[in-house]
C-alpha cells in the first residue's frame, strides 16, 4: 500500500477531482466567511470602483455638455474605468485574499496541509471573481443608472474584453504573490503597485497613437492595450474588432503561461530559502 | 551522526530501552534506533545550508511508531529548520527526509493528510470563528463526518462555548486549545508540535499535556515535541533527540540523559551543555563548518 493509498477511516479520498474540489472549497469558504462576516469590508471593496467610476462619469458628462462630444457621451470614460476596475479589482483580489494568509500567519498551516499549491491558485480565482462580483455588479448599476452607461451593451465584445482583462491580472497576482513567497511581505507592495505600473502603458483613456514611438511596442505587447483599443472602436465606430480580441487573448495565455511558470520557481526557492517558515507580520 | 569534538560525554545510539512512564506514551517498548521501514519518520544524513550558515549539520535519526521524541536545543540549534524539513516545507541541501515512506522534498502531498502540527508561532485566521476555522482545516484534510469530529473535539477540549466565537478574540490558552483541535483534527499519525504550550499558564499548560498524553496513547500516534519546557518533556517524552549547532549531541531517554551528564533533571542538562559549548570557545561551530 502506498502512502497514498493508505486510507485512514476518519479521512476522505485524498486524490481525484472531488478531492481537489473539496479542498478548493475550504479555502473559497475561508474567504467568504471573511467577506460574510464584515459589512465595512464588502462596502470596500465596492468603495474604490465606485469613486471612479463617478468622477470619470462625472467629467465626461462635463465635456458632452461643454464640448458635444458625442462620442464621450457614448460612454468612452466609464467603459474604460469600468473596464480597468475589471482587471485592478480582480488582480487585488487574488493578491489580497493570499496576502491574508500571511497577514493572519496563517500560510505555514495552509502549505502543511494536503492542500496543493495549484489548488491554491485555483481557488484565489474563484475568489477574485467572487470579490470582482462584489464590487462590480453594483458600481456597474450606479454607472446605468446615473449615465445610462450599461456595460453589457457591448455584447460579445464585452465577453472578450472580460476575459482577456481577468486572465492579465491572474498572470499579474501570480508574478507578485510569487514575489511575496520568496522575499516576504518586503515584496507585498508589488501586489500595490502592480496594476498601476501598467495603467499608463494600456492606454485606457487614450489611444496608443498618444505614446511616443518607442513606447508603442510596449504598450502593444500588453493584453490590456487590446481591450481598450477594442472598446475605442465599438464605442467610436460600433465595431468589433475581432483582430484585438484574438490577439489579446492569445497575448494573455502566454503570460498567464509565464505567471505560472514565475510562480512555480519562486514557491521553488522560497522552499529552498526556507521563507516559507518565516511568513508573518 | 558526527558528535567527534563535542565537549559531552559520549552517547550511544541504538541502545535505549524505553521506560514506561505513566503520562508519556510508549505503544512500542523497544526503542532501537535503528531504521526500519515501518518507521512513521526516517531521516538520513541531513543538511541545510543557508549561504554561509549550517543550519543543520548531517542529522540521522528514526522516529518510531506510537511514541513521544522531544527534539531539543537552544536558539539557532536547528529545531526549527528540521521540523520545517520534515513538514517539507524547507527542502534540505542534502539528505532526506522520509515521512510514511514519502521523500518530503519531493512527495510530501501523498502523506500530508496523515500528519499535521501545532506551533504558537503560527496561527489561524482570526476572523473567523473556531466552527468557521474547524470546518475549513476539515475539508482541507478531508474529515469525514466533520460535523460530529468538530463536535467531539469540542467536547473534549473544552470547546462548547467557544466554537461561535471569533478566533482572534480568545485568551492565549483558549486559542491553544483551538489550535490543538486544528492539529487533531484529522486524527493524525504523525503529530509536529512546536512548543506547544508557550506562553500558557501552568494549569493550561499541564492540561495540553495530559490532553497529549492520552491522544497518543489511544491513536498509536507518532509525536515529535520541539519545546525549552524541560518539564514538559520529561513528563511527555520517552526520548531526547537534542541539537547544537545543526549536530545531534544526545539521543537517548530523559534518564539516561540524565545520568550520563550527572545531573537530576533535564533542566541542568540543558545548562550543562550549552555552557560547555559556549567554554569550547567555538571549536563546536567550527567543527560543524568542517
Amino acid at each position: 500500500m502506498t502512502p497514498m493509498e493508505h486510507r485512514s477511516p476518519h479521512l476522505l479520498m485524498q486524490t481525484g477531482l472531488s478531492a481537489t474540489w473539496r479542498r478548493m472549497r475550504a479555502i473559497i469558504l475561508r474567504h467568504w466567511y471573511v467577506i460574510r462576516s464584515s459589512w465595512p469590508r464588502a462596502a470596500e471593496l465596492m468603495y474604490w470602483p465606485m469613486v471612479q467610476m463617478l468622477t470619470w462619469g462625472f467629467l465626461q458628462k462635463h465635456l458632452a455638455d461643454t464640448s458635444g462630444l458625442g462620442a464621450v457621451a457614448a460612454g468612452l470614460f466609464i467603459g474604460g474605468v469600468l473596464l480597468w476596475d475589471i482587471l485592478l479589482r480582480c488582480q487585488l483580489g487574488f493578491s489580497v485574499a493570499f496576502l491574508e494568509e500571511i497577514w493572519s500567519r496563517n500560510l505555514g498551516h495552509l502549505m502543511m496541509s494536503p492542500l496543493r499549491p495549484w489548488e491554491l491558485i485555483a481557488a484565489l480565482i474563484v475568489v477574485s471573481l467572487l470579490k470582482l462580483a462584489v464590487a462590480m455588479t453594483p458600481v456597474a448599476l450606479l454607472a446605468y443608472v446615473m449615465f445610462g452607461f450599461n456595460i453589457l451593451s457591448l455584447g460579445f465584445a464585452f465577453a472578450g474584453f472580460f476575459a482577456i482583462l481577468v486572465g492579465t491580472s491572474w498572470s499579474m497576482a501570480l508574478v507578485s504573490t510569487g514575489a511575496v513567497l520568496r522575499w516576504g511581505l518586503g515584496a507585498e507592495s508589488i501586489a500595490w503597485l502592480v496594476g498601476f505600473l501598467v495603467l499608463p502603458l494600456s492606454c485606457v483613456y487614450y489611444p496608443v497613437t498618444t505614446l511616443p514611438g518607442w513606447l508603442q511596442p510596449v504598450a502593444w505587447a500588453l493584453p490590456p492595450t487590446h481591450v481598450f483599443e477594442g472598446l475605442r472602436a465599438v464605442v467610436l465606430n460600433g465595431e468589433l474588432r475581432s483582430d484585438l480580441l484574438l490577439s489579446g487573448l492569445v497575448l494573455d495565455l502566454v503570460y498567464l503561461a509565464a505567471g505560472m511558470v514565475v510562480f512555480n520557481m519562486l514557491l521553488k526557492r522560497a522552499r529552498e530559502a526556507g521563507t516559507l517558515v518565516q511568513m508573518g507580520e | 551522526m558526527s558528535t567527534v569534538g563535542l565537549p559531552f560525554p559520549p552517547f550511544k545510539t541504538g541502545t535505549g530501552r524505553a521506560r514506561v512512564v505513566e503520562e508519556g506514551c510508549s505503544v512500542m517498548q523497544d526503542t532501537a534506533r535503528v531504521a526500519t521501514t515501518s518507521a512513521p519518520v526516517q531521516v538520513r544524513n541531513l543538511v541545510k545550508v543557508y549561504g554561509a550558515i549550517t543550519a543543520v549539520a548531517g542529522l540521522d535519526f528514526t522516529l518510531e511508531p506510537g511514541t513521544v521524541t522531544a527534539l531539543l536545543g537552544g536558539n539557532g540549534a536547528g529545531k526549527t529548520t528540521t521540523i520545517a524539513m520534515m513538514m517539507g516545507l524547507v527542502v534540505p541541501t542534502s539528505g532526506e527526509v522520509s515521512v510514511f515512506g514519502a521523500d518530503m522534498a519531493r512527495h510530501r502531498h501523498r502523506v500530508l493528510h496523515r500528519m499535521n502540527f501545532e506551533s504558537p508561532y503560527v496561527d489561524i485566521p482570526m476572523r473567523l470563528t473556531v466552527r468557521q476555522n474547524l470546518n475549513v482545516f476539515g475539508k482541507l484534510y478531508g474529515v469525514s463526518g466533520l460535523e460530529a469530529r468538530v463536535a467531539e473535539l469540542a467536547s473534549e477540549l473544552r470547546l462548547g462555548t467557544l466554537l461561535d466565537r471569533p478566533y482572534g478574540e480568545l485568551s492565549a490558552g483558549q486559542k491553544t486549545r483551538v489550535s490543538l483541535a486544528k492539529a487533531l483534527l484529522n486524527s493524525p499519525e504523525l503529530l509536529l508540535l512546536d512548543e506547544p504550550t508557550a506562553s500558557l499558564d501552568p494549569d493550561t499548560a499541564d492540561w495540553v499535556r495530559a490532553r497529549l498524553a492520552s491522544y497518543c496513547r489511544d491513536r498509536g500516534a507518532t509525536i515529535l515535541l520541539a519545546s525549552h519546557n524541560m518539564v514538559e518533556v520529561e513528563r511527555l517524552a520517552l526520548r531526547v533527540i537534542m541539537l547544537d549547532k545543526g549536530h545531534i549531541v544526545a539521543d537517548e531517554s530523559p534518564s539516561e540523559l540524565t545520568g550520563r551528564f550527572g545531573r537530576s533533571n533535564l533542566e541542568e542538562v540543558f545548562l550543562d551543555i550549552a555552557r560547555r559549548t559556549e567554554n569550547a570557545g567555538g571549536e563546536l561551530a567550527r567543527d560543524t563548518q568542517a
